[in-house]
């Protein structure tokens, strides 16, 4: 009887070892995000430091034209037209991805029946799921060519072609985040509009659009911060030409396709090596704003 | 003809021109964004419906079972399909675990305090960070400073810390489905915290969290950013028919940085080739997708609460 009891309480003492301990595991799990996050930054400044603190020209790296990584008199490492060809690329897949992804946003959430809805998601879904290299094969196998026949240029891979593959990448995430924006907007407002005989257009256009406007805004920013870490993509589309662009014709390269076509060339800890760590760094902080930017607003629409 | 002028039937009640023009852009705006989201759409369909198209010369069982030859200009894609199957692997046994438990502290443990809105937020930045960033960081956390080498180890990890927002943010979903009350009653039979999660949360939130799983597979057999740099190289032949040629610390092709290659740096590819790949690829993951979509509806439908 008293075994039993002592045998009893040195198992309940075990069992709230175990929950204390896997308690603990679970924080750990729970604080790796932030570990993490940590961790990208502190690699990736620590590898691009040295060169940094040597004294790379700030200036000359954000205001210059001129990257010559691999030259052998004349060494230059200007950043300027490869934001300039970021920039490019991300405007005008923007400027195609925000229209069409809030239209389809308010088409599929306002407009349409739940089982039309229901298969729409799902394509969009999958959509979403087209891995970047594919859509860049994409670019180079179909849009390539077909830009060189309709606008007669003798290469096609250019702003055009990797703003279009570019956009329809970030359609998707536009989509579910103004999907969810609209979803969160109260049935009330619906109601007394329609109460005042509102077309569903007019509702949409005066009540929904108004109503939800940061959580479009913060939309259209995570459609910009996804367009802006492109990769695969937009270094097979195109081209690679490191030059300010000056129409949609113009091939150019980004920031990313940069890091991802040079990386494996540049021998570890040269200063070429660490110039496109420096450049990590420019794109983790652009994202990270970005980021940051869309989820306050998303977070303020949820607090009200 | 008759002289008689046609009456609308609308304007007895008083169809103004107003109304009209309300009934007008009712139509259009339908209309415009009807078309809109076709156009968003039928990229999917024509794209898949092109590259199969264009593949259908080299698609057989053979392609899947043979590595490449010849310098990539022939053979299949044995070698790759491995490669991936092993980075899959691997990084889903390192984020699952991660994932799923930080979801369960995120929606079980956490209060919400400042600093559950910094993890979260750290999340959402993680999900943000840009795949050549996560490239930058795989090549100086793992493959330098930790010297892992090039190695499926190496791309692993930096396809684990990539996707993991992905499964938190599934987990976290389905657990916060399970309704309080199932919790509530299991604290009152004296269950701990953790017995409570074990026995009763976890059990009612696998299918989402499976959806999650699945939403990671489909990720990283994707991405080839953070890999290249990791632990993929341009061709590495393999035994043909053992699936576990590859070591952990080996380097390996991968279908993603294969489609890249054969695409862009190998000159004299047969055509069908790159797009046979691009299939092989597009298919498994989109068929991935498919399936974590299935669960997905078959849950709702089945969900008892």
């Amino acid at each position: 009887m008293a075994i039993g009891t002592i045998a009893a309480r040195g198992s309940s003492r075990l069992r709230a070892g175990l929950e204390a301990a896997i308690e603990f595991l679970i924080r750990i799990c729970g604080i790796s995000a932030i570990v993490f996050v940590f961790g990208i930054f502190f690699f990736v400044f620590r590898e691009g430091s040295e060169l940094l603190f040597r004294g790379l020209n700030l200036k000359e790296f954000l205001f210059s034209p001129e990257w010559y990584p691999t030259s052998q008199s004349n060494v230059r490492y200007g950043v300027l037209a490869l934001i300039a060809g970021t920039a490019s690329v991300t405007a005008l897949a923007m400027a195609i991805a925000v229209p069409f992804g809030l239209g389809a946003a308010v088409y599929i959430s306002e407009f349409c029946g739940p089982r039309l809805k229901e298969s729409l998601k799902v394509v969009i879904e999958l959509l979403a799921a087209i891995p970047s290299v594919v859509w860049g094969f994409v670019g180079l196998t179909v849009m390539n060519p077909l830009i060189m026949r309709i606008f007669s240029v003798p290469i096609g891979l250019n702003v055009l072609n990797g703003g279009i593959i570019v956009a329809l990448m970030s359609v998707p995430i536009i989509l579910s985040i103004a999907e969810d924006a609209l979803k969160a907007v109260p049935d009330s407002y619906r109601e007394a509009a329609l109460a005042l005989g509102v077309t569903r257009w007019q509702l949409v256009y005066r009540v929904l659009l108004p109503a939800a406007k940061s959580g479009l805004l913060a939309a259209a920013l995570l459609g910009v911060g996804r367009a802006v870490g492109e990769t695969m993509a937009v270094l097979m589309a195109t081209g690679h030409s490191v030059t300010i662009p000056g129409s949609l014709m113009d091939s150019v390269r980004t920031l990313t396709a940069t890091i991802a076509a040079e990386l494996g060339e540049a021998p570890v800890r040269s200063d070429h090596y660490q110039v496109l760590f420096v450049i990590g760094i420019l794109l983790f902080s652009i994202t990270f704003v970005v980021n940051l930017t869309a989820d306050l607003i998303v977070r303020g629409i949820r607090n009200k | 003809m008759s002289a008689q002028p046609h009456i609308p039937a609308a304007s007895v009640f008083g169809a103004t021109a107003l109304t009209r023009r309300k009934r007008l852009s009712e139509a259009l705006a339908r209309a415009v964004l009807f078309l809109m989201t076709l156009l968003m759409v039928l990229p999917l369909v024509l794209i898949v419906g092109y590259l199969v198209y264009k593949a259908w010369p080299v698609l057989s069982l053979e392609f899947l079972l043979t590595n490449p030859k010849n310098g990539m200009r022939s053979g299949g894609v044995w070698s790759p399909l491995v490669g991936t199957i092993y980075l899959v692997f691997v990084s889903l046994a390192i984020a699952a675990p991660i994932g799923v438990l930080a979801a369960v502290f995120l929606n079980e443990y956490a209060r919400d305090n400042w600093f559950t809105r910094l993890i979260n937020l750290a999340v959402v930045n993680l999900a943000g960070v840009p795949s050549i960033v996560h490239a930058l960081f795989g090549l100086g956390a793992f493959v330098l400073a930790a010297g892992l080498g090039k190695s499926i180890l190496a791309a692993s990890l930096t396809l684990a810390i990539m996707t993991m927002p992905v499964i938190i943010a599934a987990t976290k979903e389905a657990l916060a489905s399970v309704p309080m009350a199932f919790r509530e009653a299991c604290w009152n039979v004296g269950a701990t915290r953790w017995q409570t999660i074990w026995n009763v949360v976890l059990p009612n939130s696998v299918s989402g969290i499976l959806t999650g799983v699945i939403l990671e597979v489909c990720r990283a057999a994707g991405e080839t950013a953070p890999i290249m740099f990791t632990g993929a190289v341009f061709f590495k032949a393999i035994r043909e028919g053992d699936p576990f040629a590859y070591g952990l610390f080996d380097q390996c092709m991968a279908l993603s940085m294969h489609l890249f290659t054969v695409s862009t740096q190998v000159p004299g590819v047969p055509e069908a080739l790159p797009y046979g790949t691009a299939v092989v690829l597009l298919g498994t993951v989109l068929a991935v997708n498919a399936l974590a979509i299935v669960i997905r509806i078959r849950l709702r439908s089945r969900r008892k609460w």
